[in-house]
């Protein structure tokens, strides 16, 4: 299956999937008003993987931005990847929020009540 | 040239002097001038001495209220204009950072937006945490792709109460004017 890379704009994240590692990564800023035009790719491609997933899939997210429509939007990507569980395989989501921001920490907080996936906040260390 | 117009330019320039307006739109809001005001804004920020946390509510808050309009505005004419129309300000005082947006709404809409406001503003932040998982979680993004949760977020983030007002404009529309304060 090929990878599906996305490149960033200003208002959309860098997406890379690679089907063959397993490492799924969504980082940058994720802004965009047609939600659904940038998302619907990914979901698809998402649904192509599920039919023949890695024993082991993880997902990290590190994100400057979210509007709410994103936040929609990643919670069904996020429902791919139950998906899997589900299917009795692993995955993980890596959530990344830099130490000042807590608007970031809290979003993340909240994936992990309602996503049954295990979920892991890693902080770092906000850029000056 | 008209005096009565020059005196309008002229009093315009006082007016968002007094009131420290950094930013003003006014104007369709489609998804060129959204991308357009995110790259200034972000840029406009970051020489401000504001802590970043600060500095990024101010950013999220300004596109989450422009893409409010885009996808709610109502339009005064028949035109088929595909996005809404509005305007945007964003003003400060020695505390706070004020992000304001005015656009036309249908006057059978206003209860709806009363109601969700209100309920917005009477709720604690754990409250808000719940009715947030809440609504991420059920069901898929509307017709116009709003979630549903542009108040919850705007209140969260600015952790101060929504202000609004509605001023008649006739019989079937309203002007929607929304105020976000964000502590500095």
């Amino acid at each position: 299956m090929v990878a599906l890379n996305i490149e960033p704009t200003e208002i959309t994240p860098c997406v890379k999937l690679n089907a063959e590692t397993g490492l799924f990564i969504i980082e940058g800023k994720t802004l965009p008003e047609n939600v659904n035009f940038f998302y619907e790719p990914i979901l698809i491609w998402l649904n192509e993987y599920i039919t023949n997933p890695k024993e082991n899939t993880i997902l990290e997210v590190k994100l400057e931005y979210i509007n709410t429509a994103s936040s929609k939007a990643i919670f069904s990507v996020f429902l791919k990847l139950e998906k899997l569980v589900n299917k009795g395989k692993t995955a993980k989501i890596k959530w990344f929020y830099a130490d000042d921001d807590e608007d970031m920490k809290d979003v993340g907080e909240e994936y992990a009540d309602v996503i049954k996936v295990p979920f892991e906040q890693i902080e770092f260390k906000a850029e000056d | 040239m008209n005096l009565t117009f020059i005196d309008f330019v002229f009093n315009f320039f006082t007016n968002i002097r007094s009131h420290n307006v950094n930013i003003i739109y006014e104007g369709e809001i489609s998804h060129e001038i959204i991308k357009a005001f995110t790259s200034l804004a972000e840029k406009d920020l970051k020489a401000r001495k504001e802590a970043n946390p600060t500095k990024k509510k101010v950013f999220n808050i300004m596109v989450e209220c422009l893409q409010n309009i885009s996808k709610h505005a109502d339009c005064l004419t028949q035109t088929q204009q595909k996005n809404g129309r509005g305007i945007l300000l964003v003003s400060e005082n020695d505390k706070q950072f004020i992000i304001t947006t005015g656009n036309v709404v249908k006057v059978k809409s206003i209860n709806k937006i009363e109601q969700e406001i209100d309920n917005v503003n009477s709720l604690t932040k754990e409250q808000l945490r719940v009715l947030f998982k809440q609504k991420l979680s059920t069901g898929r993004l509307s017709k116009k792709e709003g979630a549903g949760l542009g108040f919850i977020d705007m209140k969260r983030k600015s952790n101060n109460k929504l202000e609004y007002n509605f001023k008649s404009i006739d019989s079937n529309y309203s002007f929607f004017i929304l105020n976000a304060f964000i502590d500095k």
